[in-house]
């Protein structure tokens, strides 16, 4: 049997028993197409903005163990002490301390090869008062008072001092901690949007299906039961377009974890992997792609219910 | 079963167009709602079926106060109420087997329960071949016939048709009518708003006659 509300005839069924099968709210009086496709691309935003802050958090806290697995420390140049003796004693120091795995003392070479983006090449690094840096490993598993470590430092090597990156670890979190918060700001207007397009879908779907309405309300339809098949033509729609918007975006975050992995050899590839890592988003994110089309979905009809509902009560 | 004190109703902030009704509809009673053309009639019959409130006056319905009923209350008095409108209000796109079945499906009861009364009801009303027809297609009389099918297929207490024979030929309203005298004596009151003498002279009943807003009672 059609639903369209353009047929004119259903098709005649000799010998068959009728059947109740027609929809009560007819499809072609929803305007499906364009909320499908505003459903599908709300969704899309939502799964890449989930999408992108899975990867930021990641990333972040990739960086942070890998800075906070290590300890910097500086030994200025002071009056007339003399400065390698004073970086072997820090570097002494260091390795003694409890935890520590390794201590690396860049040479002058090598702190001129730091310098070199900002100062140039050919740097004389003797005419300069430019302090020299020890990079401490910490041991996997030890967690080293850096407090005492920087106290017997200071004692022992008054030019010296310890930097355990404490600032920038700090930095790194509240990166992650913004861009999670962006990321579920940008959801919530996503849902807005939606909930705005779904209720103006439905105001005009009843408006198209009062005399439905009408005629169902005067033989004792409740509330509830038109509300329930408005609510399942939108569930319906919303679905529909979650899973477009939904399934264009884990199609291409698994396309562009492809061709990231991929292009690891080259230059690009090696810059973007330093700063995302895999560029994966793990099951965790494809998970919540899924679980964000199933959210709007339900977002669509419960939004249209209550529309429905709201206007039904200031129908009388 | 419905009582009317002193009810007036005026649309927005025009005029009253009715003023103090005060009747009773008795169980099982059968009585025509009558008047000149453009009289009102539907007004009435709107008030009834609880389409539209009452701007002053008491009516209740079934010993309910409407003033007082919850929507969801409102709904479950109006399943005990039939309507034939006078527009008939049929769903276009709904077979004329869906349309008939449609109250029945609004209190929940299965398909396999209530399709053979259907289609019972819609050959009585000479429908039968027409149950998957939409109604678009049907004639007026057939829409009107679909409507009244409608209208009694729940076997409401009480049944309201807004000049139920308007579209059909004198021998099917006069079969229409013997449809509603035999569902007035299975048990259901009947008011027919009609404007048709021939038609209320076939069957002696009351006649409640709408005239300048107010109702004057004719046992």
């Amino acid at each position: 049997m059609n639903d369209d509300i353009d047929a004119v005839t259903a098709a005649p069924q000799p010998g068959a028993m009728p059947q109740f099968v027609t929809p009560i709210v007819p499809k072609s009086t929803i305007a499906g197409r364009a909320l499908v496709a505003i459903v599908a691309i709300m969704t899309f935003l939502a799964s890449l903005t989930t999408g992108a802050v899975v990867l930021v958090r990641a990333a972040a806290s990739d960086w942070q163990s890998e800075v906070a697995r290590e300890v910097t420390i500086q030994v200025r140049p002071v009056g007339n002490r003399n400065l390698e003796a004073d970086v072997s004693r820090a570097a002494d120091v260091a390795r003694r301390f409890p935890g520590v795995a390794e201590v690396r003392v860049y040479s002058k070479e090598e702190s001129s090869h730091l310098l070199e983006p900002w100062l140039g090449t050919g740097l004389v690094l003797d005419e300069l008062p430019v302090p020299r840096l020890a990079v401490v490993r910490i041991a996997s598993g030890a967690a080293p008072e850096f407090d005492r470590l920087a106290k017997l430092l200071t004692e022992q090597v008054p030019s010296a001092s310890l930097d355990d990156h404490r600032s920038f670890v700090e930095h790194m979190r509240s990166m992650g901690r913004a861009a999670f918060l962006g990321g579920l700001a940008v959801l919530a207007l996503v849902l807005v949007a939606t909930v705005l397009s779904v209720t103006f879908a439905t105001r005009g779907a009843i408006a198209t299906n009062r005399t439905v309405v009408e005629v169902l309300h005067l033989i004792g339809a409740k509330n509830t039961f038109i509300a329930e098949h408005f609510q399942r033509r939108f569930l319906g729609l919303g679905l529909q377009g979650g899973a477009i918007g939904g399934g264009c975006a884990l199609v291409l975050f698994g396309l562009v974890e492809f061709l990231s992995r991929n292009f690891l050899g080259s230059a690009a590839g090696e810059q973007f992997g330093a700063l995302f890592g895999s560029f994966s988003i793990g099951i965790f994110g494809y998970l919540a792609v899924a679980l964000q089309i199933a959210l709007i979905a339900g977002v669509t009809a419960l939004a249209s219910r209550r529309t429905v509902n709201r206007t039904l009560e200031s129908f009388e | 079963m419905v009582r009317f004190e002193n009810v007036g109703l005026r649309y927005g902030l025009g005029p009253e167009v009715l003023r103090d009704l005060s009747f009773r509809i008795e169980p099982h009673s059968f009585q025509f709602l009558t008047g000149p053309s453009g009289a009102g009639k539907t007004s009435p019959m709107r008030l009834l079926f609880l389409a539209l409130p009452p701007t002053r006056g008491l009516i209740t319905l079934f010993g309910h106060d409407i003033a007082t009923l919850s929507k969801d209350a409102m709904a479950t008095l109006r399943r005990r109420i039939g309507v034939v409108f006078q527009d008939f209000r049929l769903i276009d796109h709904m077979t004329t087997y869906e349309n008939v079945a449609l109250p029945l499906r609004v209190v929940g009861q299965e398909e396999e329960n209530f399709r053979d009364e259907v289609i019972e009801l819609l050959q009585w009303v000479g429908l039968g071949e027409r149950m998957w027809a939409l109604p678009p297609v049907l004639s007026g009389g057939e829409k009107q016939r679909a409507a009244i099918a409608r209208a009694v297929i729940a076997r409401p207490q009480l049944l309201l048709a807004d000049e139920p024979t308007g579209n059909v030929d004198p021998s099917l309203a006069q079969r229409l009518l013997r449809l509603f005298v035999e569902l007035n004596k299975s048990g259901t009151s009947i008011v027919i708003a009609t404007h048709d003498i021939a038609l209320m002279d076939q069957y002696d009943a009351r006649r409640l006659v709408l005239h300048e807003g107010r109702i004057h009672v004719y046992e």
